[in-house]
């Protein structure tokens, strides 16, 4: 039997789908348990979390909870991968948001890649994880939203063990600033990126993001990761390993 | 602000790092600097832009077994023990340089499930082109922008879901 569960978590809505034969209940349970625990160590908004006493000063990030370091270590990577256009300091003030989503859905697939499932998916508000594939011979569809009227897929991307994350405004507004300014990014309608895992795929997508018009040679460059870029105007333009564009929307 | 919490998570890094030195003295190996399979392991989880390699020690110049005695060559990279934790293991790499450390890299972090060669492969997924009429694709998962609880009522992501469930 396979399983599909949904979770209210960090503000947005995380989708997971086992098409594997069960039971998978213990193993969603600690999905679940995990995505919480997440929340409650990185959490900016609540006062109580690891990340914001660490903000206050009042606490140290060698005593906080022990995922609390590898991901400021993996931040400052990412960082420097990006050539700065990524950052868990974005405006200067300690805060990995950007990057906690992405990496608690990988992990999340971990759990249930640990606990027997080679073929999931986990959403988490839009940025998916995705193990295996779809169903036997099958692989996984995933639609790409349309930034310009989010009832309408874009396009489609069909494959196996990939992930995908998409950064833009469609949602939440000019929320995305180019860390280096802490201006709003808002040369983009939206990017989505692919590439195996999620962590760098999210974070990945944030800088192509705040890069703006350079965002499609950069990810060119980068080997294992591909994207769909819509600007402003609907224009939809693709990384050179996707062999031909996409089409543009009508208007 | 941001570089002095830098300067303090390395610091704190370098200083966990050393405690759990301390307890693993023994099984400590030297590598050379980027050898030591960061990326075929997967430990970070993706990317083959060679997180692993870094600043190490380039020349990899000494490449001894043991921990604790630095020569006056240049530096070198050890790489410490797993250690495990709640959430699985985390193993660092550090490099020494005349007697101080100089880099401490994670090379393995909790994110780390068993997962094997097989896994760890990336196919570039097809990007399909066909006009999409609503209704007639078949889409098991939405990517988009990161929705709020209450956008995820009206995206197509919670159709999806409800169509699951």
């Amino acid at each position: 039997m396979s399983a599909h569960h949904v979770e209210h978590c960090m503000g947005t809505v995380f989708s997971i789908d086992v098409r594997d034969a069960g039971p998978w209940d213990d193993a969603i349970a600690e999905v679940v348990a995990w995505l919480h625990h997440v929340d409650a160590v990185f959490s900016t908004y609540q006062d109580g979390s690891d990340i914001s006493r660490i903000r206050r000063g009042e606490l140290a990030a060698a005593d906080a909870d022990p995922d609390v370091l590898p991901v400021l270590e993996l931040g400052t990577e990412i960082e420097a991968e990006t050539g700065g256009w990524f950052s868990v300091f974005p405006g200067g003030e300690l805060d990995p948001t950007g990057l906690v989503k992405g990496w608690a859905v990988e992990r999340a697939s971990g759990i249930l890649l640990d606990h027997g499932s080679r073929n999931h998916a986990v959403n988490g508000g839009g940025d998916v994880q995705l193990a295996g594939e779809a169903g036997p011979g099958q692989p996984w569809t995933v639609g790409v939203a349309d930034p310009h009227d989010r009832t309408h897929v874009l396009t489609t991307l069909t494959g196996r063990d990939f992930a995908i994350a998409t950064s833009g405004t469609a949602e939440r507004g000019a929320h995305i600033v180019d860390p280096r300014t802490g201006a709003p990014a808002v040369d983009l309608a939206s990017v989505t990126v692919v590439g195996r895992w999620l962590s760098r795929v999210d974070a990945y997508a944030t800088a192509a993001f705040a890069r703006g018009a350079g965002a499609r040679d950069w990810i060119d460059g980068m080997g294992g990761y591909e994207a769909v870029i819509v600007g402003l105007d609907g224009e939809t333009t693709v990384t050179s390993g996707f062999a031909t564009p996409a089409r543009t929307p009508a208007a | 602000m941001r570089r002095v919490i830098l300067a303090l998570v390395s610091t704190v890094t370098g200083l966990v790092m050393l405690l759990s030195f301390k307890t693993h003295q023994t099984p400590l190996t030297a590598s050379t600097a980027a050898g030591t399979g960061t990326g075929s392991s997967g430990s970070t989880g993706s990317s083959s832009s060679g997180s692993g390699s870094s600043s190490s020690g380039s020349s990899g110049t000494t490449g001894t077994t043991s921990g604790g005695g630095t020569t006056a060559t240049g530096s070198k990279t050890v790489t410490g023990d797993e250690a495990q934790t709640r959430y699985g293991p985390v193993q660092v790499q550090i490099t020494v340089n005349n007697g101080r450390i100089t880099d401490v890299e994670t090379v393995e972090y909790p994110t780390d499930t068993p997962r094997d060669a097989e896994i760890n492969q990336f196919a570039i997924p097809e990007l399909n082109q066909e006009t999409l009429q609503a209704g007639n694709a078949h889409i098991d998962m939405v990517s988009g922008a990161t929705y709020t609880s209450n956008g995820y009522i009206t995206s197509l992501q919670s159709a999806l879901d409800k169509a699951g469930l």
